[in-house]
């Protein structure tokens, strides 16, 4: 039967069922657990490694990552990061200054699914947007400024 | 189960698909404090996320509480007909789930 993950142990039937049932009805007992490790790396460097497997990175200038200048709000920054590498298989965003560096891991399932990926990221203060792309087994990054006037982190 | 939190749109255009994806979520750190009671509002953030084309995998995630409350998410893939049916479906650090399913459209 499905195994399930430590954290389905919860405390209160009402939610283990819950989490019993997704078990079955949804996708995720066929994904791989989440990532603990990379999501409590401390340091971009340390997140890579921890979720990715290697820390070694080429700069690359086929990665294009589209962030505001200056984001009033760094609780809600846009960002859209798009490239002309082939096969990417992963796209991986780090917001480089706050308290848990990696924010998000994008796994492209199906070669039908471009390299590109649209999203809302916190940001506690004035850092890089680091893009991480796996393409052919390799990966590339990128990074961006943005200017954060209030931090959105929160704590 | 989490109900009806999913606003999802997938739009087909010269080959190419648009699946846009909008999320009620709280998305909380866990280092937040309610102002009113001075203790630490507990983490509850999305932790997977899945979309699927048909039944099969387009797109899997990983999220943490970086991605903002409510999140928004798009992507784009090649090969998709009016009426395939797209499904995301998210699991967050407690347990909570949701899943929806739209047509693609023109």
């Amino acid at each position: 039967m499905t195994n399930l993950p430590r954290r389905s142990f919860l405390k209160g039937t009402l939610a283990t069922g819950a989490v019993a049932i997704a078990a079955t009805v949804l996708p995720f007992s066929a994904m791989a657990d989440w990532p603990k490790a990379a999501f409590e790396a401390k340091t971009v460097e340390d997140a890579i490694m921890a979720l990715l497997g290697s820390p070694d990175t080429v700069v690359s200038t086929a990665i294009t990552i589209e962030v505001p200048e200056i984001a009033e709000n760094g609780a809600v920054v846009p960002v859209k990061v798009s490239s002309t590498l082939p096969k990417v298989e992963s796209i991986v965003l780090i917001s480089e200054k706050n308290p848990i560096p990696l924010v998000a891991h994008f796994k492209l399932e199906s070669d039908a699914v471009q390299p590109f990926i649209a999203t809302r990221i916190k940001m506690g203060e004035t850092s890089n947007v680091v893009a991480v792309l796996k393409s052919e087994g390799k990966l590339y990054v990128a990074r961006k400024e943005v200017k954060v006037t209030i931090g959105g982190c929160g704590g | 189960m989490a109900t009806n939190t999913i606003r999802l749109q997938a739009k087909l255009k010269d080959g190419l698909t648009e699946v846009k994806a909008l999320i009620n979520h709280p998305m909380e750190t866990g280092s937040r404090k309610d102002l009113k009671t001075g203790k630490l509002i507990p983490a509850q953030y999305i932790e997977d996320v899945s979309v699927m084309s048909n039944g099969k995998p387009l797109l899997t995630a990983a999220w943490s509480f970086g991605i903002s409350k409510n999140p928004y998410c798009a992507f784009q893939f090649k090969g998709g007909k009016i009426g395939d049916k797209i499904k995301l479906s998210w699991k967050d650090n407690l347990g909570e789930t949701d899943s929806a399913e739209m047509e693609v459209k023109e």
